[in-house]
């Protein structure tokens, strides 16, 4: 079996973690009363935004140098244009996702201050209506991203328990036979 | 009738020189504050002012401001909701902050200094501004800018004294045009 390399499969599951994480915390954050703590936690969403961005441009480029491995002999036609299309897809939305919040956050005249240190210069000048646009954007390619991701999942384990090939197993972090990882 | 109007200056000026025209929609009061290291830009709307300046004696010179607290606009409109609250502004109980000038001098490098009480919320601290003054046309520009500590005036109590989160300094850059004295 010809697994991912270590690297492409660590970041794969870091930005999933990350990923999750940033869902399930911008969307419980955003409904609590104004306070300091939640001027934090926009903070920390913020800065966790930009880490996905950024994994997920080191993620392209590793893979632009390390082919990822064949699929699976037995997938009909169909099945490898709509992994293709996923695929490019979730890369597209991990890094739509984060730009979407970056241009809220301008437009609603909030600079993002990476990690409070480091400021990104806004692309938007403040903007409260363009602000409304964008939060709607920000919002509903998130929820595309779940759908794409729950489909992502789906599919992964349906090649596991189904099809009983190695599509899962490969990507898997914990290498249990011991070989055939290429580091 | 010209006689008649260098009497009264004659009369009115034992009682000090009279103010100057100050054209508000040319004049602003802006501030930066800082929340998680993201500046956040503001300004006061509404505020009246008596100012009277002469640079051959700058000493001589004195000026009265005053703030209307709920026309602040602290830079979105969460944060505006929360400003005229108790623990902020009190806007309600506290409708106006004032500035009184108590002297005036020059700096080096034709720059000037006023120093007066600044009232906010009812408590009161001295306060002294660095300024330039510029002539446009037969108005004077004055331009200038000092720091507030927003926790001298009980801006922000209870949770929100957490300078961590939001700052205690903040930013105030002023820029008053006037004209002459209206005759």
């Amino acid at each position: 079996m010809t697994r991912y390399t270590r690297v492409a499969s660590a970041l794969h599951w870091l930005i999933a973690l990350a990923i999750l994480a940033n869902f399930v915390f911008g969307t419980w954050m955003v409904d609590l009363d104004l306070s300091p703590a939640k001027l934090r936690y926009y903070s920390y969403h913020k800065w966790l935004g930009v880490s996905v961005f950024l994994l997920v441009l080191v993620r392209i480029a590793w893979r632009l140098g390390h082919r990822p491995p064949a699929l699976p002999a037995h997938m009909p036609g169909w099945e490898r244009v709509a992994a293709g299309v996923s695929h490019v897809a979730l890369y597209g939305l991990t890094l739509a996702v984060p730009l979407s919040g970056w241009l809220f956050s301008s437009a609603k005249g909030f600079k993002t201050v990476y990690f409070a240190v480091i400021p990104i210069p806004d692309l938007l000048a403040k903007n409260p209506p363009l602000a409304d646009v964008l939060k709607l954007w920000h919002l509903s390619l998130n929820y595309v991203m779940a759908l794409l991701v729950l489909l992502h999942v789906a599919a992964a384990l349906k090649h596991h328990f189904m099809d009983r090939d190695d599509v899962l197993v490969r990507m898997w972090p914990f290498d249990r036979s011991g070989s055939g990882a290429k580091s | 009738m010209k006689r008649w109007y260098a009497l009264l200056t004659l009369v009115a000026l034992p009682a000090g020189a009279a103010p100057l025209a100050v054209d508000l929609a040319k004049s602003e009061i802006t501030f930066q504050s800082k929340q998680m290291g993201v500046p956040v830009d503001g300004r006061v709307r509404k505020f009246a002012m008596q100012l009277d300046f002469d640079a051959k004696k700058p000493e001589a010179g004195s000026v009265k401001i005053e703030l209307d607290a709920a026309s602040i606009d602290a830079g979105s409109e969460e944060a505006n909701t929360e400003l005229v609250k108790r623990g902020w502004m009190d806007a309600a109980k506290f409708p106006k902050a004032t500035f009184v000038s108590s002297s005036v001098k020059t700096l080096s490098g034709g720059r000037y200094e006023v120093t007066g009480k600044m009232t906010i919320k009812g408590n009161t601290r001295d306060l002294s501004a660095p300024f330039t003054v510029k002539t446009q046309g037969n108005a004077q520009l004055f331009e200038g800018a000092f720091v507030l500590k927003r926790l001298d005036f009980k801006i922000g109590e209870g949770a929100w004294s957490d300078t961590e989160t939001v700052a205690d300094e903040v930013q105030i850059r002023f820029k008053v045009l006037a004209g002459p004295a209206p005759k």
